[in-house]
């Protein structure tokens, strides 16, 4: 590779507005020919957005890509393909019921020739060392075999740019390991990897370059063989220190909420098995999970609040095991539970704020319902109340949850639960897609509650939330959780490095777990 | 013309939807009317207007309104929680064969336990013929929409081999008839034209309306329906929410087919319902999925039964036009709610 050649692609200063968030600020990107190049970054940090760009199913506020030196603009992404611009997306889109050919045939210009498609499928996968029947039913193939359909779908059609966007996030080490392989002959042959990753050792060990987003900046651009897992994380996360403020002196309370070897199984393809996660969460502390996004904290959170009961004696609340105990049984022990998702999980889109209330409390509070009756004019007084005590900001009295924003919502979804005072709370991603003013009082009411002796515990991609709130900080990651530390030990680095799979056991029966 | 997303669902187009559409189908009628030559305006009276004037016929459409309403009350419920019962038909057939079961087994058996028996073991056929595609669904994750309907089936062809086999009246003349039913195996009438089937129906549906209104079993169904997430945080169980309303609307149609047996129809033969366990369907719909507003949809869909008869006797128009027209009816329900969500504006599309 010479400085002379010619960019494969070209992003110059693209900027991407959505509303009031700049998504995308001024981000420059060079890709070279043959090059396995990796795109870094936290989540929400511009990855996808650029990637979309790119692909052509979005469009840039500024800016302008190159394709091989001369401007191009992929309107949408068939121009893309056009172009030899292949992409695998994390979330396959593929039809269980049809055959792998069938599904290839699908996505493939000109006239459907099973016969002869098939043939190619066989000769390209045999080649690159991917092995798959095109007779065989997507449905019953596992989700590595699955990505070769989508990986062998691209390849058929001779792309000069392959976007990985986190493929290995499926994968178990070993059909990662295979992946690598395929990767770096891609590139040897001359085709250009576009590899969008937060897992470092990866980089280093495939990637040529590296550009590394913070939100939505470019913060630098490294050659990753020279630089260490740690330097590349505190890249990701940002290296400023974050200055600590002294934990309580509270945190010597009983013992609320107890996880136990805490395993379950993943129900889906793209879901995370939860393995062997023990934490306890005392009384007065205020406990934090970080992790990037998908490592399994959806499942996590689901196993605690009982959507999906666990063994009993995985989960003991305030001394009672009830992990096969129901949600409403977990609310009645003392616990209660914020959902990440504020509309159509943790609140009724279509539903009347006071109609909202009852959703989290209807087996728990008496003042709601009684003897199987909905109490409305209680409903509406205890929404009232939460709507003053949490400044809720709303249009017209109770009004339908989707109408409010995503800030107020969010504090009415956390009031509603504070308003039991719970001796546990369990809440998830409490300040997403919330503005700084929401997000502070909700971060400060989460404190006053664990000062008043309550146990709570915080699952959150925010570092700066993590160590704004937390007394001790957790790490999960494909479904491991590291041990709890105290804040005060932990630096962001460190964080980094553990959000990147430090502390997973590198055995060999990895996340598939039947 | 096209349309274009509205940004709040308008009340106001949730209840004109109903008549809109069924304005549509007056028109509809009428051009159909037309096309077969005759009189439009004049057959329209005749299958819209004309029963409504005699006492009798209104009476006639009071009885024929009860097993639509029972049923579609039951329906409401269930489409409310996103469970697609399709198969009414067939929870009515067998709830009318269990009912049946008593007097064809035991026809000295006379007195007024003889008849609660027989409404008990109506809904009980109805719930089972609901809780088999509940199950289905549980297990095996098979679409309701599909095992329900295709029970229908089964239960008719069930309902066929008994009156032309083991329940036979021997004294029948080898007709496929069961027994004529006499007594406490007949529902008292009220006036000379309304049994009690028509109070039973009313009460079912406005204690289905309190319980959607105001109990936290009508509001589980409810927020299944908008939300199973949030249902599953609530800490409602999606299998037992699903199991319930396959149950509650199965057992309102096997009800109802034990009224059809113990009254108008007096005996099992082959046919017991002209499809109310379908017509039912838009009873459900036309009644905003309401229990309250299903009584009035009843009552409009007993019309279009009525009506049929009407223009047959007087017109020589073929009986199936009721069926066109209760088609028409949901087709054109369905299409103006769509305007509850979309509104029409014109231009050309983006």
């Amino acid at each position: 590779m010479t400085k002379t050649e010619t960019p494969l692609l070209e992003a110059r200063n693209i900027v991407k507005v959505f509303g009031a968030l700049r998504a995308n600020d001024d981000v420059t990107l060079t890709i070279m020919p043959g090059e396995i190049h990796a795109f870094l970054g936290e989540n929400g940090a511009g990855k996808s957005t650029l990637v979309k760009m790119i692909y052509g199913a979005l469009q840039p506020t500024s800016g302008q890509f190159r394709w091989k030196g001369r401007e191009i603009i992929t309107a949408n992404p068939s121009v893309a393909r056009h172009l030899g611009i292949g992409m695998v997306f994390q979330h396959f889109s593929l039809f269980d019921a049809l055959t792998v050919a069938e599904n290839i045939a699908l996505a493939m210009p000109g006239p459907y020739d099973l016969a002869a498609l098939s043939a190619r499928i066989i000769k390209v996968s045999t080649s690159y060392g991917l092995p798959i029947s095109p007779t065989s039913v997507v449905g019953d193939l596992s989700v590595g075999e699955r990505q070769r359909i989508e990986i062998i779908r691209c390849l058929l059609q001779e792309p000069q740019l392959l976007i990985m966007d986190e493929p290995t996030s499926v994968l178990t080490p070993q059909e990662a390991d295979q992946l690598f392989v395929v990767l770096k002959r891609l590139a040897r042959e001359g085709c250009s990897v576009l590899y969008i990753s937060h897992r470092l050792d990866e980089v280093k060990g495939l990637c040529d370059a590296a550009t590394i987003l913070r939100h939505g900046k470019v913060v630098a651009r490294v050659n990753p063989k020279t630089e260490t897992a740690a330097s590349l994380a505190r890249l990701m996360v940002g290296s400023d220190i974050h200055a600590v403020r002294p934990t309580s002196s509270a945190t010597s309370g009983q013992s609320r909420l107890v996880l136990a070897d805490l395993s379950l199984a993943a129900d889906g393809p793209f879901a995370t098995t939860l393995k062997n996660i023990s934490l306890t969460v005392a009384a007065g502390e205020v406990v934090a999970i970080a992790g990037v996004a998908g490592n399994g904290q959806g499942e996590f959170f689901d196993a605690v609040s009982g959507e999906r009961p666990v063994g009993k004696d995985m989960l003991w609340l305030n001394g009672v095991a009830m992990g096969r105990a129901s949600i409403s049984t977990r609310r009645a022990a003392g616990a209660a539970f914020v959902p990440e998702e504020r509309l159509g999980h943790g609140a009724v889109p279509t539903m009347p704020l006071s109609q909202n209330m009852i959703l989290s409390r209807h087996a728990v509070d008496e003042s709601l319902v009684k003897s199987g009756l909905l109490q409305k004019n209680g409903a509406r007084d205890a929404a009232e109340r939460v709507i003053k005590t949490h400044d809720v900001r709303k249009g017209k009295p109770d009004p339908e949850a989707r109408a409010l924003s995503g800030g107020n919502l969010q504090k009415f979804v956390v009031g509603r639960e504070l308003d039991r005072t719970p001796s546990v709370l369990v809440i998830n991603q409490p300040t997403w897609g919330v503005d700084a003013g929401a997000a502070a009082a909700i971060r400060q009411a989460l404190l006053d509650l664990a000062r008043a002796g309550s146990a709570v515990l915080v699952i959150s991609q925010d570092l700066d939330e993590i160590f704004e709130i937390a007394d001790r900080i957790a790490v999960i990651s494909r479904g491991e959780l590291s041990p709890a530390k105290p804040a005060l030990d932990l630096s962001r680095e460190q964080i980094g490095l553990l959000m990147a799979g430090a502390h997973e056991k590198k055995t060999g029966a990895h996340s598939h777990a039947a | 013309m096209r349309l274009e997303k509205r940004a709040e669902r308008s009340d106001a187009m949730a209840l004109a939807s109903p008549f809109l559409a069924l304005v549509l189908t007056v028109i509809t009628a009428a051009i159909i009317f037309l096309i077969h030559g005759d009189n439009p305006f004049h057959a329209l009276y005749v299958y819209f207007i004309e029963p409504l004037t005699a006492l009798w016929s209104v009476e006639q459409l009071l009885v024929k309104a009860a097993p639509l309403v029972l049923i579609g009350a039951g329906l409401a419920v269930a489409y409310r929680a996103n469970v697609w019962n399709i198969g009414a038909e067939g929870q009515l057939t067998l709830g009318a064969i269990l009912a049946g079961m008593i007097p064809v087994m035991f026809p000295g058996w006379q007195s007024p336990l003889t008849l609660i028996m027989m409404m008990l073991m109506g809904i009980l056929g109805g719930m089972i013929w609901g809780a088999i595609p509940a199950t289905l669904r549980n297990r095996f994750n098979a679409n309701e929409i599909l095992t329900s309907l295709m029970l229908v089936y089964v239960a008719q062809l069930l309902l066929d081999w008994l009156v032309r086999g083991p329940w036979r009246d021997p004294q029948g003349f080898n007709f496929p008839k069961s027994i004529t039913f006499t007594d406490w195996q007949l529902l008292p009438y009220l006036t000379s034209g309304i049994h009690l089937g028509v109070v039973i129906a009313l009460l079912a549906a406005l204690a289905l309306g309190f319980v959607m209104a105001r109990t936290v079993k009508g509001f589980e169904i409810t927020v299944a329906g908008l939300s199973p997430r949030a249902a599953r945080f609530s800490g409602f169980s999606e299998k037992r929410t699903i199991l319930f309303c396959m149950m509650l609307s199965g057992g309102l149609a096997g009800l109802a087919g034990a009224i059809e047996i113990s009254s108008v129809v007096g005996q099992l033969q082959p046919q017991i319902s002209p499809g109310y366990g379908f017509a039912a369907i838009i009873v459900a719909f036309l009644g905003r999925l309401n229990p309250v507003g299903v009584i009035f949809a009843g009552l409009l869909l007993a019309l279009s039964y009525i009506g049929g008869e009407a223009v047959q006797t007087a017109l020589q128009i073929p009986d199936k036009i009721t069926r066109v027209i209760q088609g028409v009816l949901l087709f054109y329900v369905l299409a103006c709610d769509t305007l509850i969500l979309y509104r029409i504006t014109s231009g050309k599309s983006a």
